[in-house]
């Protein structure tokens, strides 16, 4: 996995609430064995017409925005389908960090499993960014996970949480296999006991 | 000892590990898995040399992809890339050792169906499948939830998962249903209630009479939408209907582990005076046959009501109706019962167990499917579409213009040849109603399987309560 340290970058804004993982990779493009080459497909529907031509008024087709790494969203933002093809898509496309005031639970973890960030801030804070977001390319953020704030354009920070775990497996790049496999022994005990009190399992 | 909800008992009998901050290790019981998100998670444990560490408790069966018309086991029913897909999960379920329902098998259906059949979901365990409607398995009194392909490759390599805990919601259906009324409109309505984002961070433990009342079908089917509700998981406390429905299933246990394991299972409920964190109580005889009007499954309203004004909304929720209400081809103010449909898809794992069908070939009964409508059911497993065919059901629907598919997600996600044309309007039995899921442009409502009759006699979505 990439690290995760300091990304300066454009963000794109998308106000619309509940966006959901249909909408950010929909199922035709979950028949894939790979991980890469999704981000040609990312927000596919909202993104081209039948005849596969670009929709001029979808931000991410819009010139400021078509290196976007950041997406500033409405709430509750990758509800629905638990497919990491969603994050994939994103990390394909090169977003790197979504900020929101909710995201969908299994869509925020499989988020952190491929280096990117998912902020949670507070409404207030979301429309500042929204506003700087709709300045374009003109307004980039950045995003300093080790200190955790923001930093908008015109010099205000936005400080966010994070669990410290994740952060740190983000900072460093870290493999969750391998740091669990390091717990091999604990997990044998577990099971030695499990057979014993659950041998039906 | 503290008094403990069930969640907290299940968490803490599969505590493997936890840290100071919280972050734990959470041992699985049971691993479910399918071929749409599963081929990355297996070719990472290929990559770094890795082996799957319990093959005995991980359980695989195609069924997002597969074709759902006879004749489908030829190699060209199926794209290229579905082909492969499906391939990918022959072989890899071969060259790991784990447990496997081809689609030549009977009991090959849908993961969340077959896996409670089979008998290898069973109260008090803890159950995980690179799917989102694992919440399904709730309805034993499992700890079930969906996890990404990442997750898929961390369980089957070290047969754990890295949890943080979430917060325990109640939810509390008291008194009885009327008729007409069904366990989706419970779901529904909860739906309704919270919002899809209500239950984001919470374990839902539903309770209450409305819900000790149903089958196990019916658990499954509130369960399977938690979800929906944005909760990590739906639990429904393990009682003799959930005993009576394991009994006997291949993978239950036998003879004296029955009475060991039936021992365990007894403590699995919430203490009297356990701490919930939030609770919601809804009046059984409150809930209505329900519809939804929207792309959201919080867009839903009793089928005697009107489509919505979007000002009559707050905040973001009032461009999104909006957009709803354009996508979905509709008028404020139209009455939902207006609404003509072209399609009526019936199964999926919310809806498409024996009791499902049973409910429909009751209103179907001499019953004709209205002239020019496609009309499509779609058992849940082999098992399932036997049965029905056994006890005649399929000869109900057969003969009302129905038609009788085998066995698979279908129509349900669309990533078969199952789908919806641009416009096309149907009444679904399944769980999401999100814009292009059943086809690019499809429109959905979703329903319940009696109302989906309904509106399959009509031609529009319709009051099944005038039928009965
Ligand atoms: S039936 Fe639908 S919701 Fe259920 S597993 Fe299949 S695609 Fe997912």
């Amino acid at each position: 996995m990439e690290k995760f340290t300091k990304l300066t970058g454009t963000a794109a804004p998308m106000p619309l609430v509940n966006i959901d993982t249909d909408m950010i990779i929909p199922k035709q493009f979950l028949k894939t064995i790979k991980r890469e080459g999704l981000g040609a497909n990312l927000f596919d529907e909202m993104r081209y017409d039948d005849d596969g031509n670009e929709i001029e008024s979808f931000v991410l087709n819009k010139p400021a925005y078509r290196d976007a790494q950041i997406i500033v969203a409405g709430d509750n933002f990758g509800c629905g389908s638990s497919r990491e093809h969603a994050p994939w898509a994103l990390l394909d496309f090169g977003v790197r960090c979504v900020i929101s005031t909710s995201f969908a639970d299994i869509f925020f973890n499989n988020c952190f499993k491929n280096g990117i960030l998912p902020i949670v801030l507070p409404q207030e804070e979301i429309d500042k960014l929204m506003d700087d977001a709709s300045r374009g390319a003109n307004a980039k953020l950045t995003v300093d996970l080790e200190e955790q704030v923001i930093s908008g354009p015109d010099g205000g920070e936005i400080a966010f949480e994070v669990d410290a775990f994740k952060k740190h497996c983000l900072l460093n790049g870290l493999d969750d296999i391998g740091l669990t496999m390091e717990k091999a022994a604990s997990i044998d005990t577990f099971e030695t006991k499990a057979e014993q009190s659950r041998p039906w399992v | 000892m503290s008094p403990k909800t069930l969640y907290d008992k299940i968490w803490d009998a599969h505590l493997v590990h936890e840290a100071e901050d919280g972050t734990s290790l959470l041992y699985i019981d049971r691993h479910l898995v399918h071929e749409v998100t599963s081929p990355q998670a297996f070719e990472g444990l290929r990559m770094a040399g890795r082996s799957v560490r319990a093959p005995d408790k991980t359980i695989a069966v195609p069924d997002h992809n597969v074709p759902t018309t006879l004749g489908r086991e030829k190699p060209e029913s199926m794209t290229e890339d579905s082909r492969i897909q499906v391939a990918a999960l022959d072989k890899n379920a071969k060259d790991f050792g784990i447990h496997y329902y081809p689609v030549s098998d009977v009991r090959q259906g849908i993961v969340h169906i077959v896996g409670p059949e089979q008998g290898w979901t069973l109260p008090g365990m803890t159950v995980v499948c690179g799917d989102s409607h694992t919440a399904t398995h709730g309805a034993f009194g499992a700890l079930a939830h969906g996890i990404g392909t990442s997750e898929v490759e961390h369980v089957l390599a070290t047969q754990t998962l890295i949890q943080k805990k979430s917060k325990n919601m109640k939810v509390e259906i008291t008194g009885k249903l009327r008729p007409g009324v069904t366990a989706k409109d419970i779901t529904l309505s909860v739906i309704g209630e919270t919002g899809t984002a209500g239950g984001t961070g919470y374990v839902i433990e539903y309770c209450g009479e409305a819900i000790r009342d149903l089958s196990m079908e019916g658990r499954m089917t509130v369960c399977n939408m938690a979800i929906e509700g944005g909760a990590r998981a739906g639990l429904i406390a393990p009682d003799e209907i959930t005993y009576e429905y394991v009994k006997g299933r291949p993978h239950a246990p036998k003879a004296a582990q029955w009475e060991t394991a039936l021992t365990w299972w007894k403590t699995l409920f919430s203490d009297e005076d356990a701490h919930w964190d939030k609770v919601i109580t809804i009046k059984g005889e409150d809930i209505a046959p329900v519809v939804t009007w929207g792309t959201s499954p919080e867009d839903v309203l009793p089928i005697t009501d009107v489509v919505p004004d979007p000002a009559s909304f707050k905040g973001g929720k009032v461009e999104a109706a909006k957009r709803s209400i354009e996508y979905m081809g509709l008028t404020p103010g139209q009455k939902l019962s207006d609404i003509e449909i072209d399609t009526v898809f019936i199964g999926s794992c919310t809806n498409g167990r024996i009791e499902d069908l049973r409910a429909v070939a009751e209103i179907m009964k001499g019953k004709k499917v209205k002239d020019g409508l496609r009309a499509m059911i779609v058992p849940g497993s082999g098992l399932v579409r036997a049965q029905a065919e056994e006890e005649g059901l399929a000869d109900i629907f057969k003969e009302a213009g129905f038609e009788w598919r085998l066995a698979g997600c279908s129509m349900c996600l669309a990533m078969n040849p199952d789908q919806l044309a641009p416009g096309e309007r149907c009444a679904a039995t399944s769980n999401r109603n999100f814009e292009g899921r059943q086809g690019k442009g499809g429109r959905t409502h979703l329903v319940s399987p009696v109302m989906a009759a309904a509106a399959a006699i009509t031609g529009h979505l319709t009051d099944v309560r005038e039928m009965m």
